[in-house]
C-alpha cells in the first residue's frame, strides 16, 4: 500500500501488545511475529500469559502479554524494555507501564479507560495525565471505530467487539509496514461469513485508519536483517520439540512412540505430534504422569524410539519409571518443559529449577544423560541427538526446556535434511548363548533384544541383574559392579558429544556460564560489554549431564566464572562440586527470563572488583 | 514355504530360575496350569510377553521362558499398553495382585480396562499383602485382623469383578488356583477373546492368608458355596437334594430353592448370558458373595468392541491414506518460509 506519510527507518523495535485473556492478545502477537518474519527481519517474541483461561476481566490476573522484538540485525532476547506499548484496557497498562522504556510509545484504547475498569485495574483516579509527561501517549478511540467499520453487519456488540484486537494489528501493521497478505489468507483458511467478513474488514480498517488519523505523523520501517542465507521458518521452542521427535523418526528409521499426558506448558508437544499420524508417529494421551512413561518404556521393552513430555510436577511423578528404565537400561527420552514451582507453581512461567531432580531425583544412584536446548530452534536437533543417544547407549536421556523457549519464536534457518545426523535403530538378532546384560567394550550397552525375536526370550526387572546373564541377583559384589558400570556407562556418553565452545575468548578475566533457555540474555549482554572492551566470554552448556571432557580446561582458562541461571544456583553448585572453582552466582527466580541488563551489571561489578 | 516349527512343550515355557514362592502357595498351581496352556495357544514363543508390577505374584515372569518384563508396583498394565499398543503382533499377558492391582494400580488397571487393547490381565487374589509380610489389601474382608490392623481392618473391600464390569471390560472371569481344568478352560477364553480380558483367580497365601478361598477350593463345599457359571444354562447350585437357583428381580439376586424335578427356568432362575448387553447383569452376579450367596465361578461377561490397538493402526492408516507417507522436508517447509539471498 502506497503511504503518503512519511516513514522513519529504525533498526529496532520492540513491541509489546497486552490485554485481557480473552482479548486475543497471544494471536494478535503471533500474527504481527508472521508478517515480521515475512519482512525478513530477525526476530525474537516473549509470550507471557496467566494460568488462568478467562480469568475476571480487566483485572490485573487476567493480564496477557506478548512482545516481540525485531530488527534489522541478529538479535537474541525479545528485549529489556519494549519501545511500544499497545494496551487494550486500564489493567493491561498498570501490568505494563512498568517496563515500557521512557519517552516510549504507548498505544491506548481509551475506550476502555472508564471510570469501572480504571476501578478493576486499582487505578484511583485516571493515570493518562501524568502517563503523557514520560511517555508519547495515543490515544485511539479502538472500540468505537471497530464498531463503526462493522456497523453494516449482522454481528452482535460481543462479537463485534472481540475483532478489536485485529484492528489494532492492521494499525500496527501500518505502522511497522507490516505485509497484511499472511493474516489475511490465514484469516480465509480459519473462518466463513460474517465472521471473516469482519476480521479482514478491520484489519484493513487498522491500516487504513493509521493512514488517515493525525494521530500518527510517521509511520517506521525495519530493514532486512543481513543474516545467513538460506530459507527461513518461524518456529517455537515446542513445535519444533515435537517435530524433532518426527525428525528423529525419520532419520532413525522408525517412527516414534509419545506417551503423554496433559501438562502446561508441554501439551501442545502432544497435540502438535497428534496431528502427524501419517509419519507413523504412535501418541497415547494416557490417564496420568506414571502411565505416561510406563507405556514409553514399554514401547521400549518392544523395541520402538520412546518418548514421554511433561513438566516440572509430571517429571517427579515419572522418576520411579525412569529408575526402572535405568535399571533395565532401556533407550527412553523424557523431556521435561520446566516451568516455575514447587508444586504446581506457576505453571505458564518459566524457571531452570529441574536440573538436580533430573540428575539426582530417584531413589539410589540412577545417572542418566541430562541436554538442554538453548533456543526454539534447538529444540529440533537435540531430539535427533537424544534419541541417538539414548539408543546407542541404551539409556534413558532427560531433555529439559522451559517455558520461556517454549512457547517464544525465532526465525529458524530450515535445516538440509541431508545434514541432519542419522542413526540406525539396532535390534539384537543372534541367540546362541545370549546375555541380555553383555555389555558393548566400547559404550558398555547393553543389546537390545525385542519381543518377537526367536531365541532371545528373557526377562528383565527392577531388581538388580546378574552382570551378563540379567538373573536376579542379591550378591553385594554384583551390586557394587552394576552400579558403577551405569555410572561409568552414562560417562562414556561424553565420548558422542561436541566439546565446550567458548563465544568470546578460550581465556581471560571473567568467563559466563549458562544453560537452556538463558542463551540470547547471556550472549547478549556478553558481546555487549566486549563490543566495548570488556574481557568476558560465554559458555553455554548443552550437555549437563555427562558436561564436555574439555569443561575443566575451559574453566581453568578464566580468572572468574559467573553462573547465571533462573534458578537458586543448581548447576553453579555442579560446577563448583566437579570442578572446584569459585564460581559465582547469578539467580533469578521470578518467573521471567533474564534482562540483558541484569546479566550486563553483573559481568561490569565482577570486571570492576577482578581489575 | 513356512516351516512348521516343532510343536512346544510345557517345559519350553519353564524358565532356568528357581521358583521362590513359599511351600504350599496357590501361585505353583497357576505357575504350571499357565505353563501347560501356553503350548496349546500356538503363539510362538518368542511372541509371548509377560509383565508384571511388584508382589509375589509378579515375580511370575522370571518363572516363565518368555519375554518378561518385571515393572513397578501397580503399573505393569501401562507397561503392557505400551508394549501392545507398539506391537499388536505380541501375545501380551500380565500377572497382578489384589495389591498390585487395585491398590497402588487401581487408576492403571481401570484405564487399561476400559480401553480394551487386546491382552489378558490376571489378577491373583489371596485377600492379603504377601511379599511385604501380611497387612491387609484393599480385598480383605472389613475386620481382618493382620499386621497393621490388629483391631481389625475398617476398610470396606473392593469386589475385582465388580472393579473390571464398571471399568467396561469387554471380558471378565473368576477361576481357582487348584481347579486346573477349569483355570485352563478360562485362560484359554481369556486368550481367544478379542479385547482386554480380566481374569480373577481367587488364590491361596499359605502364610498370612491361609485358606480363605477354602470354601471354594474344597471340591466337597464348592458344590454349595459356588455358582459355576455355564453360557445358556440357569443359575443353579447345590446338590442333587437341595438343589438352589438365582433369580435377578430388579437387578437384585436371590435364591430360589428347588423341587428334586423342578425346571429351573419355570421356578424364575435366571440363564447365564455372558452377551448380555447390559453390564448390569453380570454386575448383578458379582454382588454374590459369602456367606449369604455362592461365589460365581467362570465368565461373568464376554462381548466384543474393537481394540484400542486396532483403531490406533485404523487412525495411521487413514492419515497415510489421506496424505501419503511423512515427509520431514515437506514438515519444515510448510506454512510461511522465506528465503534471505546471500
Amino acid at each position: 500500500m502506497a503511504t503518503k506519510k512519511p516513514i522513519e527507518q529504525v533498526e529496532r523495535v520492540a513491541i509489546r501488545f497486552a490485554g485481557d485473556s480473552g482479548d486475543g492478545m497471544q494471536l494478535t502477537g503471533t500474527k504481527f511475529t508472521e508478517s515480521t518474519a515475512l519482512a525478513g527481519n530477525d526476530l525474537s517474541t516473549f509470550p507471557d500469559f496467566p494460568a488462568e483461561i478467562r480469568a475476571p476481566a480487566g483485572s490485573l490476573a487476567g493480564v496477557s502479554g506478548f512482545q516481540i522484538h525485531f530488527a534489522s540485525e541478529d538479535i537474541r532476547t525479545p528485549a529489556d524494555s519494549p519501545d511500544v506499548l499497545v494496551a487494550l484496557n486500564p489493567a493491561a497498562l498498570r501490568a505494563n507501564i512498568g517496563d515500557l522504556r521512557p519517552n516510549g510509545m504507548l498505544i491506548l484504547n481509551s475506550d476502555a479507560f472508564t471510570t469501572k475498569n480504571l476501578g478493576r485495574a486499582g487505578y484511583a483516579e485516571d493515570p493518562l495525565p501524568s502517563l503523557k509527561d514520560r511517555f508519547r501517549v495515543v490515544e485511539v478511540p479502538l472500540t468505537a471505530v471497530n464498531r463503526e467499520a462493522l456497523k453494516d453487519l449482522k454481528l452482535g456488540t460481543r462479537e463485534t467487539d472481540r475483532c478489536k484486537n485485529f484492528f489494532a494489528l492492521g494499525l500496527m501493521f501500518w505502522l511497522y509496514n507490516r505485509p497484511i497478505e499472511p493474516t489475511l489468507r490465514w484469516l480465509e483458511s480459519k473462518f466463513r461469513g460474517d465472521v471473516l467478513e469482519a476480521n479482514t474488514r478491520v484489519v484493513k480498517a487498522g491500516m487504513h485508519f493509521g493512514e488517515t488519523t493525525e494521530l500518527f505523523p510517521v509511520s517506521f520501517s525495519v530493514p532486512k536483517a543481513k543474516i545467513q542465507p538460506g530459507t527461513y521458518r518461524n518456529i517455537t521452542g515446542n513445535t519444533a520439540l515435537a517435530w524433532g521427535i518426527l525428525g528423529a523418526g525419520i532419520q532413525l528409521g522408525r517412527p516414534a512412540f509419545l506417551g503423554a499426558y496433559p501438562i502446561t506448558p508441554a501439551s501442545e508437544v502432544l497435540h502438535e505430534l497428534a496431528r502427524y499420524r501419517h509419519f507413523g508417529v504412535k501418541t497415547l494421551q494416557v490417564e496420568d504422569e506414571m502411565a505416561a512413561i510406563s507405556v514409553a518404556i514399554g514401547a521400549a521393552f518392544a523395541g520402538e524410539l520412546a518418548v514421554c513430555t511433561t513438566s516440572g510436577p509430571g517429571l517427579i511423578l515419572k522418576q520411579e519409571a525412569l529408575g526402572l528404565a535405568v535399571m533395565t537400561e532401556l533407550p527412553l527420552v523424557v523431556v521435561d518443559v520446566q516451568r516455575a514451582g514447587p508444586s504446581t507453581g506457576m505453571p505458564t512461567k518459566t524457571e531452570q529449577a529441574d536440573l538436580l531432580a533430573a540428575l539426582y531425583g530417584r531413589n539410589s544412584d540412577s545417572p542418566v544423560p541430562v541436554l538442554a536446548p538453548a533456543t526454539p530452534g534447538e529444540c529440533f536437533t537435540i531430539m535427533i541427538e537424544a534419541f541417538q543417544l539414548a539408543v546407542k547407549h541404551m539409556t534413558p536421556v532427560v531433555v529439559l526446556s522451559d517455558g520461556y523457549i517454549a512457547n517464544s519464536s525465532e526465525p529458524w534457518l530450515i535445516p538440509d535434511i541431508e545434514s541432519l545426523p542419522r542413526g540406525e535403530v539396532r535390534h539384537h538378532a543372534e541367540g546362541a548363548d545370549f546375555q541380555p546384560y553383555a555389555r558393548d567394550p566400547e559404550t558398555l550397552a547393553r543389546p537390545w533384544a525385542v519381543p518377537g525375536t526367536p531365541g532371545l526370550e528373557h526377562r528383565i526387572g527392577g531388581l538388580e541383574s546378574e552382570e551378563g546373564t540379567g538373573n536376579v541377583s542379591y550378591s553385594p559384589e554384583n551390586h557394587g559392579r552394576m552400579v558403577a558400570l551405569r555410572a561409568e556407562k552414562v560417562a562414556r556418553v561424553a565420548h558422542d558429544i561436541a566439546p565446550a565452545e567458548v563465544n568470546g575468548s578460550d581465556r581471560g578475566e571473567l568467563l559466563v556460564i549458562g544453560w537452556g533457555g538463558t542463551h540470547g540474555a547471556i550472549t547478549s549482554a556478553v558481546n555487549e560489554a566486549r563490543a566495548v572492551g570488556k574481557d568476558v566470554s560465554s559458555l553455554h552448556l548443552r550437555h549437563l549431564n555427562p558436561f564436555p571432557s574439555n569443561l575443566g580446561e575451559v574453566l581453568g582458562g578464566f580468572r572468574q566464572v559467573l553462573v547465571a541461571e533462573l534458578n537458586c544456583g543448581q548447576l553453579w553448585r555442579l560446577l563448583r562440586a566437579e570442578y572446584l572453582v569459585p564460581a559465582e552466582l547469578l539467580s533469578k527466580v521470578e518467573g521471567q527470563p533474564f534482562k540483558v541488563r541484569e546479566i550486563r551489571a553483573r559481568i561490569d561489578t565482577m570486571l570492576a572488583k577482578g581489575s | 514355504m513356512a516351516i512348521a516349527p516343532a510343536a512346544l512343550k510345557s517345559k519350553d515355557f519353564v524358565s532356568n530360575q528357581d521358583v521362590r514362592w513359599c511351600p504350599g502357595c496357590g501361585d505353583y498351581s497357576i505357575l504350571k496350569n499357565i505353563q501347560k496352556v501356553m503350548p496349546e495357544l500356538g503363539v510362538p514363543k518368542e511372541n509371548v510377553v509377560f509383565v508384571s508390577g511388584i508382589g509375589c505374584s509378579s515375580r511370575f515372569p522370571y518363572y516363565m521362558n518368555t519375554y518378561g518384563f518385571h515393572t513397578i508396583h501397580g503399573r505393569a498394565p501401562a507397561f503392557a499398553t505400551g508394549i501392545k499398543a507398539s506391537h499388536p503382533d505380541l501375545s501380551v499377558w500380565v500377572v497382578t495382585g489384589d495389591g498390585d492391582g487395585l491398590s497402588i494400580g487401581g487408576n492403571h488397571l481401570l484405564h487399561t480396562i476400559r480401553r480394551n487393547l487386546d491382552l489378558q490381565l490376571l489378577l491373583f487374589n489371596n485377600r492379603v499383602y504377601g511379599l511385604t509380610k501380611g497387612q491387609y489389601s484393599p480385598t480383605s474382608r472389613t475386620g481382618m485382623h493382620s499386621k497393621s490392623s490388629p483391631q481389625g481392618s475398617i476398610d470396606y473391600p473392593i469386589d475385582p469383578i465388580s472393579f473390571a464390569l464398571g471399568a467396561g471390560a469387554t471380558f471378565v472371569a473368576r477361576t481357582i488356583d487348584v481347579d486346573a481344568p477349569h483355570l485352563q478352560e478360562i485362560l484359554h477364553r481369556a486368550h481367544q477373546h478379542p479385547g482386554t480380558a480380566f481374569v480373577e483367580i481367587l488364590q491361596n497365601c499359605v502364610v498370612y492368608n491361609d485358606n480363605e478361598w477354602l470354601e471354594v477350593e474344597d471340591r466337597k463345599t464348592r458344590v454349595s458355596a459356588a455358582l459355576a457359571l455355564h453360557n445358556g444354562e440357569p443359575l443353579v447350585f447345590g446338590p442333587k437334594e437341595a438343589r438352589r437357583g438365582i433369580r435377578i428381580r430388579d437387578g437384585v439376586p436371590s435364591i430360589v430353592h428347588l423341587e428334586p424335578d423342578e425346571n429351573p427356568e419355570s421356578a424364575g432362575v435366571a440363564v447365564h448370558n455372558e452377551a448380555h448387553e447390559s453390564p448390569s447383569y453380570a454386575f448383578a452376579l458379582a454382588t454374590l458373595a459369602r456367606p449369604d450367596f455362592p461365589l460365581p465361578i467362570g465368565v461373568f461377561r464376554a462381548v466384543e468392541k474393537p481394540t484400542y490397538e486396532s483403531m490406533l493402526q485404523a487412525q495411521i492408516d487413514d492419515a497415510l491414506a489421506a496424505r501419503g507417507p511423512g515427509d520431514l522436508a515437506a514438515l519444515l517447509h510448510s506454512g510461511d518460509t522465506w528465503t534471505v539471498e546471500s
